[in-house]
């Protein structure tokens, strides 16, 4: 049976790790690769860089965290942020990337999705969303961390993204991101029923209760979470536990 | 032991390499014919399109070498992911074209196999379970069978005893196939953490 998968988030700025609310008020918190050595080692199902890096100069850092990552970590990796080109993708997968997530881009020109999943294939074009449930219950794409709306319905979006070959999409709830208060359910279901594609369901993690939701009401295929992993308030090993006592099939014990 | 994992621009290859060298193997990455020629044991990896990466074997003459090596030959070799797949006679990914065709059978969307339900691709960490003989391969895995997968192409062999292993997604899939010196993994072992490690070992001590 395939499992859910738990899939810990590094936000990376300039080559450090950082992690905001609600995308502001970073906070520095450590080298990224041996984050990802940790998550290794308690058994992260894969692992999500988020490259938040503004400035042009330093985009080339990323490139240096993938690979000293892909040198120790044997588990899969997905890179997102700043994913312009078709050449940023050939970079990444070369660095050692298995997955590149394709998000301001994609809205930018939706085409580059189609030429990506052609070029590279589907199963390492992730197409991220972020969206938010606007007044009237419907959910609406946001991009540049949630700041600017794009008046696209995000259902719509993810089916027309799936029709041009993203391989799964990373579905983040930006009003719930760094509230700690759970994944936006309705979002997450409404996106996960309209697509044959995984769905990874992401923000405003606090609890691993929230994990289980994103699951059982969320019908997303695997979830991803930044701070409670980052700052350490449950390991991976906690979260799986967890998530099998409330029924959901996740991978066990990979290093005994 | 000369390891080569043969470069035909397939993508994953120094995952493959690191994953191979922590398993205990010192491996070369060559797109020469000759180095496969002269290899003890090779490494078939790969990742896309079924289409573009026969022709690239075409082109460069890595597909006679193979044949030479491998079929006539009779040295080990270990498949990965799209290096299973393309070495069935028919593969339909973008269209039909003609894989190396060691294995009778071919290559069809997961989508066809599984039916409506399942999400394509076939994302993440299953169990397999072994079968024909298949069972060696694993068995210093004690027990654990996750492994990653990513595909959205599936193998199917003309003839089941080929098959290693299976992997149960509503239908169940080819997760591994035996043919001849060749074992072939649908999952990637260098992407398997532990699991995947042991499995490279496995294959390094294989005596088919």
């Amino acid at each position: 049976m395939l499992k859910v998968r738990i899939i810990p988030c590094l936000d990376v700025d300039k080559g450090r790790v950082v992690k905001g609310v609600n995308f502001v008020d970073l906070v520095d918190a450590g080298d990224p690769v041996e984050q990802a050595r940790i998550y290794d080692r308690e058994g992260a199902d894969e692992l999500t860089f988020l490259d938040i890096t503004a400035s042009h100069e330093d985009r080339e850092t990323i490139f240096d965290v993938v690979r000293h990552t892909a040198e120790e970590c044997f588990m899969p990796l997905t890179v997102g942020g700043g994913v312009r080109v078709l050449d940023d993708i050939r970079k990444l997968l070369l660095a050692g990337a298995d997955k590149a997530a394709i998000n301001t881009a994609a809205v930018k020109r939706p085409e580059f999705v189609r030429e990506a999943a052609l070029k590279f294939g589907s199963q390492c074009i992730v197409v991220s969303i972020d969206a938010k449930t606007v007044g009237d219950g419907r959910h609406e794409i946001f991009t540049h961390g949630g700041r600017n709306p794009t008046g696209i319905d995000a259902v719509q979006w993810a089916k027309r993204m799936t029709e041009y070959g993203a391989g799964e999409i990373l579905l983040t709830s930006m009003d719930r991101d760094g509230t700690k208060i759970g994944f936006n359910l309705p979002l997450t279901r409404a996106i996960s029923d309209a697509v044959p594609i995984p769905v990874i369901a992401s923000g405003g993690v606090g609890e691993l209760d929230h994990l289980v939701e994103g699951v059982i009401e969320g019908h997303a295929s695997a979830v991803l979470a930044a701070s409670i992993f980052h700052f350490g308030t449950y390991t991976i090993g906690q979260a799986k536990a967890h998530m099998k006592a409330a029924g959901v099939p996740v991978r066990e014990d990979p290093k005994t | 032991m000369r390891v080569v994992i043969v470069d035909y621009n397939a993508g994953n290859l120094e995952s493959v390499r690191k994953a191979v060298y922590y398993a205990g193997i010192d491996p070369e990455i060559s797109a020469a014919p000759e180095d496969v020629l002269a290899a003890d044991r090779l490494i078939l990896p790969g990742v896309g399109a079924a289409g573009r990466a026969m022709e690239k074997l075409r082109e460069t003459g890595l597909d006679q070498a193979l044949d030479e090596a491998v079929r006539v030959g009779g040295k080990p070799m270990l498949g990965i992911c799209l290096g299973m797949q393309i070495l069935a006679d028919e593969l339909l990914e973008f269209g039909p074209c003609r894989g190396l065709g060691w294995i009778r059978g071919s290559v069809a969307p997961v989508r066809d196999v599984v039916g409506e339900g399942p999400r394509v691709p076939h994302m993440g960490w299953n169990s397999v379970a072994p079968r024909n003989g298949g069972e060696a391969m694993f068995r210093s895995l004690k027990g654990r069978r996750d492994f990653y997968f990513s595909h959205s192409y599936t193998l199917r062999p003309k003839d089941d005893s080929v098959i290693a292993a299976t992997v149960d997604y509503g239908t169940p899939l080819v997760a591994a196939v035996i043919w001849q010196t060749v074992f072939a993994t649908q999952f990637h072992p260098e992407k398997s953490q532990d699991n995947g490690e042991r499995l490279l070992a496995a294959f390094f001590d294989w005596k088919p």
